[in-house]
């Protein structure tokens, strides 16, 4: 290193780890003025290796300007402020409106069921399994319910995401507060919900597997 | 030996919806005695203030899962011996193996039909 040139190691954090993944977002005044400071001190003559790392770090300096201008014209804060929400109160209605219909088909059922205690013979048992029928149908509120819960899950992920990419890109001042991750309960890990139908064990797959422990 | 069918039975889920389906299930095969309870505490309670011959429970609820549930009835002298079988939308082979190693005595995957549950209580009953 040339006297008086900046090092261009990285502050230890104070744990004494060099700043990795998890670190704050680089101070960009402090890079510029490192970089300055370099180039500064670099007159006279340079080597070949030397004027290839200033184009490096012109390159590097390029690149990240072009990226910020791509995730500006993506206008990330309005996936965060507008359409995550947006899509997440859809799907919640979704839910409740499956669910309030779910209630009302249960609620006739339930008549049609008292209706076929007070008949006899082959009618009544048309009618109970039919009613039998809609109550098993019925379940799908429950499982639908299960797969929109995963999918606005994954949308809150996205939407962490994405304020980690504006805190890592945004302007100064521009301090994005996280979203706090979800704390798991204990037994939490063996959540999987509903599995797509492909990958499902079914009922008889169940029953082996229980039948294999004796 | 003949089914008890006047014995008390509690399910367990969080989505109302489902509660009334396996309650109108469980009417159509002549279980009239059933309480419902909408999280793991709330049925803890339940089992410990009354009689159940039999508890149907979901897995996915919060803050109490089912799992949870039946590990505390499996670890509850008064309660240890009841009848619980796992209704769930949970079919991976690792949470099938989690339930058995708790102790459950059967388990039913969602969607299931009234067919599959009335086998499974009677499988279970004529067990216990």
């Amino acid at each position: 290193m040339r006297d008086g040139a900046t090092p261009l190691t990285r502050r230890p954090t104070p744990s004494g780890q060099a700043g990795g993944t998890n670190a704050n977002p680089v101070d960009r005044d402090m890079v510029t003025e490192v970089v300055r400071t370099v180039l500064t001190t670099m007159t006279g003559d340079l080597t070949a290796n030397e004027t290839s790392l200033l184009h490096e770090v012109e390159a590097l300096g390029r690149t990240i300007a072009a990226a910020k201008q791509d995730i500006a014209a993506l206008q990330v804060d309005d996936i965060k402020a507008r359409d995550i929400p947006f899509a997440t109160d859809e799907l919640d209605a979704i839910v409740e409106h499956t669910a309030a219909a779910t209630n009302a088909i249960l609620e006739s059922c339930e008549i049609l069921d008292e209706v076929a205690g007070t008949v006899t013979g082959d009618v009544s048992t048309r009618l109970q399994d039919a009613v039998t029928k809609i109550y098993e149908a019925c379940s799908f509120q429950d499982i639908t319910g299960q797969r929109i819960t995963k999918v606005v899950a994954t949308l809150k992920t996205i939407e962490n995401k994405v304020a980690q990419i504006i805190a890592t890109f945004g302007t100064e001042g521009e301090a994005i507060a996280l979203a706090t991750p979800v704390s798991s309960s204990p037994g939490s890990d063996l959540l999987n919900g509903p599995q797509l139908p492909a990958n499902a064990m079914d009922q008889s797959d169940i029953d082996k597997l229980l039948a294999s422990f004796g | 030996m003949p089914i008890d069918k006047s014995m008390n039975v509690l399910i367990v889920d969080d989505y109302k919806t489902m509660l009334r389906i396996i309650r109108n299930l469980l009417k159509q095969i002549e279980f009239n005695n059933v309480e419902e309870a909408t999280d793991g505490a709330d049925a803890l309670s339940k089992l410990r203030s009354g009689n159940f011959g039999l508890v149907i429970s979901d897995w996915n609820m919060a803050p109490m899962t089912g799992l949870q549930l039946l590990q505390e009835v499996r670890a509850d002298a008064k309660l240890k011996n009841t009848p619980f079988i796992m209704v769930t939308a949970e079919s991976k082979t690792e949470n099938v193996v989690a339930a058995k190693q708790a102790g459950v005595s059967n388990y039913i995957v969602k969607p299931f039909n009234a067919e599959t549950l009335k086998g499974k209580i009677e499988m279970v009953l004529a067990h216990a």
